[in-house]
């Protein structure tokens, strides 16, 4: 039990360093590569909790997919503007605040409804989550594929030239 | 393990996915902070999963990851065209729509 605690508490506050430092940093390949910690951190959690699937999942499509695009856009869309002193806004200020005021209403909320429940993180194996999602979710599991697909076919028509046609 | 330490890290992500997107001008940058904002959901999805020892919090989380896969080529595809139209990801200066 103590354990759990303990990895939890190392893998939550590496994973909020990396994410402050993704909405900070002024180099924008430092941001991705900090932004691979989160996912992995994230990848981490859903493995302490025993939902082994979905960790392996965010492994495998972000940061095996998701993190390529991100550096191929980098390195697409490369000008001097990636250093730039400006890179944050005029409005930073009211950003934190906003940000703050948000968490403070989450942080209220979630303290006052979920204040001391345990969460007994039984693992659910791969076959349970495959059986629910190819019986109970089948249509929007075919829904989201064809989502993806045109989403994909969206991607190539926008992201390309017009002269090709 | 308590269900609220899951739940305020899932919110102390999504304020620094909200602080990103407001404060960041690079498109690239703002597309990242969104992967936190989504990220920080799927966190409360699968505790909530676990909470109540059932998968359709999985499901539902693996239902958001792909769409946000599908979210990241749109939007790198746009973030691609703008460059390629302005030779410039900075959101500030695509106001064209601005009333």
């Amino acid at each position: 039990m103590i354990a759990e605690h303990v990895a939890f508490g190392i893998i939550a506050a590496v994973m909020v360093a990396s994410a402050l430092r993704v909405v900070t940093t002024r180099d924008i390949v430092h941001a991705a590569l900090y932004l691979v910690i989160v996912l992995a951190g994230v990848a981490a959690l859903f493995l302490l909790v025993g939902a082994e699937f979905t960790g392996i999942t965010q492994v495998l499509i972000y940061i095996g997919a998701v993190i390529v695009l991100f550096l191929f856009g980098i390195m697409l869309t490369r000008s001097d503007f990636d250093q730039d002193e400006e890179t944050d806004h005029k409005r930073k200020f009211p950003a934190i605040l906003t940000a703050l005021l948000l968490l403070a209403v989450m942080i209220g909320a979630l303290v006052d409804r979920f204040g001391d429940m345990e969460l007994d993180a039984a693992p659910q194996t791969t076959a349970e989550v495959s059986d629910e999602l190819f019986s109970q979710y089948i249509v929007p599991f075919e829904a989201v594929s064809v989502l993806l697909l045109a989403a994909l076919i969206g991607a190539i028509v926008i992201a390309r030239r017009e002269e090709g046609g | 393990m308590l269900l609220n330490e899951m739940l305020l890290l899932g919110a102390v992500l999504f304020c620094i996915g909200v602080y990103g997107v407001l404060a960041r001008r690079n498109g690239v940058l703002v597309l990242m902070s969104i992967e936190l904002i989504l990220n920080a959901v799927n966190i409360n999805l699968v505790a909530f999963g676990a909470f109540h020892d059932n998968v359709m919090g999985q499901i539902f989380a693996l239902f958001v990851i792909t769409v946000a896969a599908a979210e990241v080529g749109i939007g790198l595809a746009i973030v691609l065209l703008l460059y390629r139209n302005r030779r410039s990801i900075d959101l500030d200066q695509v106001d064209l729509m601005k009333g």
